[in-house]
């Protein structure tokens, strides 16, 4: 370890300065608005540190791999946590209970993403997703008044510890068959080893890929996603559906692509299977939904399945193309979430009632602001062109096209057919007449909210810069 | 950048529309009808400056110089995606028919819409915006963009402003058609990555993906996505059925804007796109094409007699009116072309009007249910006589304009499929047989009592007014059409050459 080497951790080492100054913050005055204040400008400085760190990127140790690709998502992460922070605030209202612990667990869970956005090797990766996780869970049941909260950490809990066992499990069988745990070591020694034993390597991939698609509820594994997504505080929601899903989707395709894992047909048709279900599954299940937390949860299963033939390409392209498209994917829908969940936090609250999407009948005409905002983000859930999810959506095709892979695109077509319903619902119920009640949000979230859509158009309608960026990383 | 200016008056027209609303509850009307006509008096300003139409060669396809107007700008330059508009003899004519429309939607909205009136209009003139560029766009993203976005604003319109069961149209009307739309896509990046693989170049224009060359079956499943888009908006028999519910349960001003400008978007799209892109795989699919055609004129016209509620009525009349249109297209040669472009202008005034005439009732009556009105004409005779001109125009009278765009169309198919032209030419008798049946229940027969001391008010001078724009323009094209033929003509000139050229074919290739 030389100095460029630290200065290349900058990002990790300033958010693991901010998670030890809450906790000597808590020992000496117990505060929730200095507590949010330090974290606020943990991540501003780490946001700095990140951009910082584009000069001295280069592999740290044989754990961390810190180039431009990791280092944007590592801002990318921070600023979604930023604005989990801001949403957080108005939940997390200082009256009644002592709420300082949270912006502790929220900073752990941050830096356990970035570790996991960063690794290059299956220990830190298993770090990273454990520090996340365990730090999640707490967040997920800190309300300390509702059963809903309770049930969907307890969920999560027990289902991402199976998921975990099976992740260390799949790492064994692969160490076994190729001596190696980092993913460059992997991609050296897995083509022999297929050769002698494509058992242990098929099993062992297999059993990381179940593990890791617990993390990202792609079908069939999905069944915590929609329960846990209706428990959790909306902010904490929000988190995972942005943050953690992000940092396991980018560690997922680093894996994939220096582990030379696109070789295997078999884990290919694995992946096919997945993508097909989820797109299937997730939109399906979707249309029944009346809670809106419940419906972007399955939403989610959908897009990840969007998202997977993407990964399938891999093997019938070059890479470019394809980690650019991942990029611009995880970007718009990293951004479109957040709106979404933005709106959510701010008109519903933790009030389970008022998150039905009968209950943002006339949202329009009392609230134009928060409603604009909804429409967009579902638009581009829906990928309505002019919003960044269809730029995206415009990247998957393009890339399955150009792999062939008919197959997917036909279900991707049937599936954004299905989805298109949903998401027109919430649009239609608000756009109902009614007499709504008055309410105020700060104007914070406001501009929160005004942000978030300009982002999600601008990556819509004018993507050449963010395009010619991500292609430069 | 006239173009550019066309649409963007409209587009920010709209939001003056909505914030007018503040200064007055009758505003946002005012200023909706002054940005049409304003767009309207610009490009006939800007038109006046060129060379007659009549006197431009031919337009070649491949040439975008030679085109009326040509505009094109960097967009999304990493995979060639540019702003590219450009206008020929049959844009214009869509054009100029979709800002006569336009103001004639906004005149139908006078009354009829009583809350939000400020938003209503900045969607009415969204959608106009959204319509023109489609008609103008050659880059075929944007194209795609401009021909989803507009259903955004008509949804709206009839989500918030419908009838009775507006919901359920609206989410039909929009699933149909970004479905349909979403297969469009497909197509269109599947063309692009075949160019791309034969050129090594990105490019979405339209002048550089014509004569793209590649497998007979790989052109005929591309072509059959854009197909599939452009009937379902036709819309085309089977795939209509979001069209009798859209239309019914829109507000007047949104089913004048659908029926008048929405449907001729997919025709245009075929003319423009599904068959030049494709020329050998889509003359090849003409047998088929056509007998849908035919099918969607029998069809059409069989379940329009059957109806009750006025409005479904005149839905199902344009399945059948459109189904010439696909005929004519299919048919693919000037007779039927000039027909089909000819029964894309005349069918949107007559439409148009018909569906002006239905909201004014429902507005009076606050039913469209034929079974409840009778007699009308004596209660409000100039409406009778207005309605008694469209049904005569609709069910084809010579000396209109849907009778020669529906000869031009059967001359031309007679040419090609004598059979096919039989059974279309059936649609010229059950047409007569749904609009009399039309005229008869509603205005004709012995006064209805229920309406008896009702007081109805007959139409007024702002209907008449526009009512007579739309009957002089009918009767001009039935009388002297040449000017539309004269505008079309090298356009079809240089569309047929282009797909007759043996240069050009894919059999070339394949072979």
């Amino acid at each position: 370890m030389n100095a460029s080497m630290f200065s290349a951790l900058a990002p990790i080492l300033i958010l693991s300065l901010t998670a030890i100054m809450l906790m000597t913050q808590a020992s000496i005055k117990r505060d929730q608005s200095i507590a949010s204040m330090i974290t606020g400008v943990g991540f501003v400085l780490a946001l700095f540190a990140a951009h910082y760190a584009r000069d001295f990127a280069q592999p740290v140790t044989i754990l961390l791999q810190v180039d431009h690709w990791s280092l944007f998502f590592t801002s990318l992460i921070i600023i979604s946590s930023f604005v989990t922070l801001i949403l957080s605030l108005e939940t997390f209202s200082p009256e009644g209970e002592r709420k300082e612990e949270y912006y502790l667990l929220l900073v752990l869970s941050v830096l356990g993403a970035v570790v996991l956005i960063q690794s290059s090797h299956m220990v830190s990766l298993l770090l990273g997703m454990e520090l996340m996780g365990v730090a999640l869970y707490a967040m997920i049941a800190f309300p300390e008044k509702g059963e809903l909260p309770l049930e969907g950490a307890i969920k999560y809990l027990v289902l991402s510890a199976c998921a975990s066992a099976m992740l260390l499990y799949g790492f064994a069988l692969i160490y076994a068959a190729t001596g190696s745990l980092s993913y460059l070591g992997i991609g050296a020694g897995a083509a022999e080893a297929y050769v002698q034993n494509p058992m242990l390597i098929m099993a062992g991939t297999a059993m990381v890929l179940a593990g890791i698609g617990f993390k990202l509820s792609v079908a069939p594994f999905h069944m915590w996603t929609p329960d846990v997504y209706e428990g959790a505080p909306t902010p904490v929601t929000g988190f995972l559906a942005t943050v953690s899903k992000g940092a396991v989707f980018v560690a997922l395709t680093r894996f994939y692509i220096d582990g030379n894992l696109h070789q295997y047909s078999g884990l290919n048709t694995a992946l096919v299977v997945l993508a097909i279900a989820s797109m299937l599954i997730g939109n399906w299940l979707a249309l029944r939904q009346e809670n809106i937390k419940r419906l972007l949860a399955y939403s989610s299963i959908a897009h990840f399945g969007y998202l997977l033939i993407v990964l399938i390409a891999l093997s019938y392209m070059d890479v470019q193309l394809v980690s650019q498209s991942i990029t611009f994917y995880l970007t718009a829908y990293l951004v479109t979430t957040l709106a979404a969940f933005a709106v959510v936090s701010t008109i519903a609250g933790e009030d389970v009632k008022r998150q039905d999407i009968s209950a943002f009948e006339g949202l329009f005409w009392y609230r134009p602001l928060e409603a604009s905002a909804l429409t967009v983000a579902m638009l581009s859930l829906a990928g309505i062109p002019l919003t960044a999810g269809f730029m995206a959506k415009f990247f998957v095709i393009t890339v399955g096209i150009q792999s062939d892979l008919w197959v997917l695109l036909g279900v991707l077509v049937l599936g954004s057919a299905v989805g298109i319903y949903y998401y027109l619902r919430v649009i239609f119920a608000m756009s109902k007449s009614s007499q709504g009640g008055e309410q105020t949000a700060n104007n914070l979230e406001k501009i929160l909210a005004v942000a978030l859509i300009v982002s999600v158009l601008l990556l819509g309608s004018w993507p050449q810069p963010f395009i010619a960026y991500a292609g430069g990383l | 950048m006239i173009m550019v200016n066309l649409i963007g008056i409209l587009l920010i027209g709209g939001l003056l529309a909505m914030i007018s609303e503040r200064f007055g509850d009758t505003m946002p009307r005012k200023v909706a009808m002054a940005v049409v006509l304003i767009d309207l008096l610009y490009l006939l300003i800007c038109l006046s400056g060129m060379p007659e139409i009549t006197q431009l060669q031919a337009p070649l396809a491949k040439d975008p110089s030679t085109w009326l107007m040509h505009f094109k700008a960097d967009w999304i330059p990493a995979f060639g995606i540019s702003i590219e508009l450009a206008l020929d003899g049959i844009s214009l004519l869509m054009v100029l028919l979709t800002l006569i429309l336009g103001a004639i939607a906004i005149s139908a909205s006078w009354t009829d819409i009583v809350v939000r009136k400020g938003f209503f209009e900045a969607n009415l003139l969204w959608s106009l915006a959204g319509v023109l560029g489609v008609f103008m766009a050659l880059d075929l993203l944007l194209f795609f963009l401009f021909w989803e976005v507009m259903l955004i604003p008509m949804y709206f319109m009839i989500a918030i402003w419908g009838h009775e069961n507006r919901g359920y149209a609206a989410m039909k009307f929009f699933i149909f058609t970004q479905a349909s739309g979403l297969l469009m896509l497909i197509s269109v990046l599947a063309l692009v990555a075949i160019n791309h693989s034969n050129t090594g170049v990105w490019s979405f224009s339209y002048f550089d993906l014509l004569n793209t060359q590649m497998a007979e079956q790989t052109a005929h499943w591309i072509m059959l996505g854009f197909f599939v888009a452009f009937v379902v908006k036709l819309p085309g028999f089977p795939f209509h059925t979001w069209l009798p519910d859209a239309h019914t349960q829109a507000p007047t001003a949104g089913s004048v804007i659908l029926a008048g400008i929405l449907l001729k978007t997919g025709a245009y799209g075929l003319i423009r796109f599904a068959v030049p892109l494709f020329p050998e795989a889509a003359l090849n699919f003409s047998y088929p094409a056509m007998l849908l055609g035919a099918a969607g004129v029998v069809y059409g016209a069989v379940l329009a007699f059957g109806q009750t509620d006025f409005k479904r009525l005149i839905a199902y009349s344009s399945v059948s009116h459109m189904g010439f249109v696909l005929l004519g297209i299919y048919a693919w040669n000037e007779l039927a072309l000039q027909g089909a472009v000819m029964q894309m202008v005349a069918h949107g005034f007559s439409t148009a009007a018909l569906f002006m005439i239905a909201g004014s009732l429902q507005e009076r009556l606050h039913t469209r249910d034929m079974r409840q009105m009778s007699g009308l004409w004596q209660q409000m005779p100039r409406m009778g006589a207005v309605a008694m001109f469209f049904v005569v125009a609709s069910l084809g009278l010579p000396g209109l304009g849907n009778f020669v765009a529906e000869f031009l169309v059967l001359l031309g198919l007679f040419q090609v499929n004598a059979w096919i032209t039989v059974v279309a030419a059936t649609g010229l008798i059950t047409g007569a047989a749904y609009s009399l049946l039309l005229m008869q229940r509603s205005f004709q027969g012995e006064v209805n009592k229920k309406w008896a001391d009702h007081g109805l008010i007959d139409f007024g001078s702002r209907e008449m007014l526009t009512m007579a724009v739309m009957m002089i323009a009918l009767i001009v094209l039935g009388i002297y059409p040449q000017p539309v033929l004269d505008a079309a003509h090298p356009v079809l000139q240089s569309l047929l050459e282009l797909t007759t050229d043996p240069a050009n074919t894919v059999a070339e290739v394949a072979r």
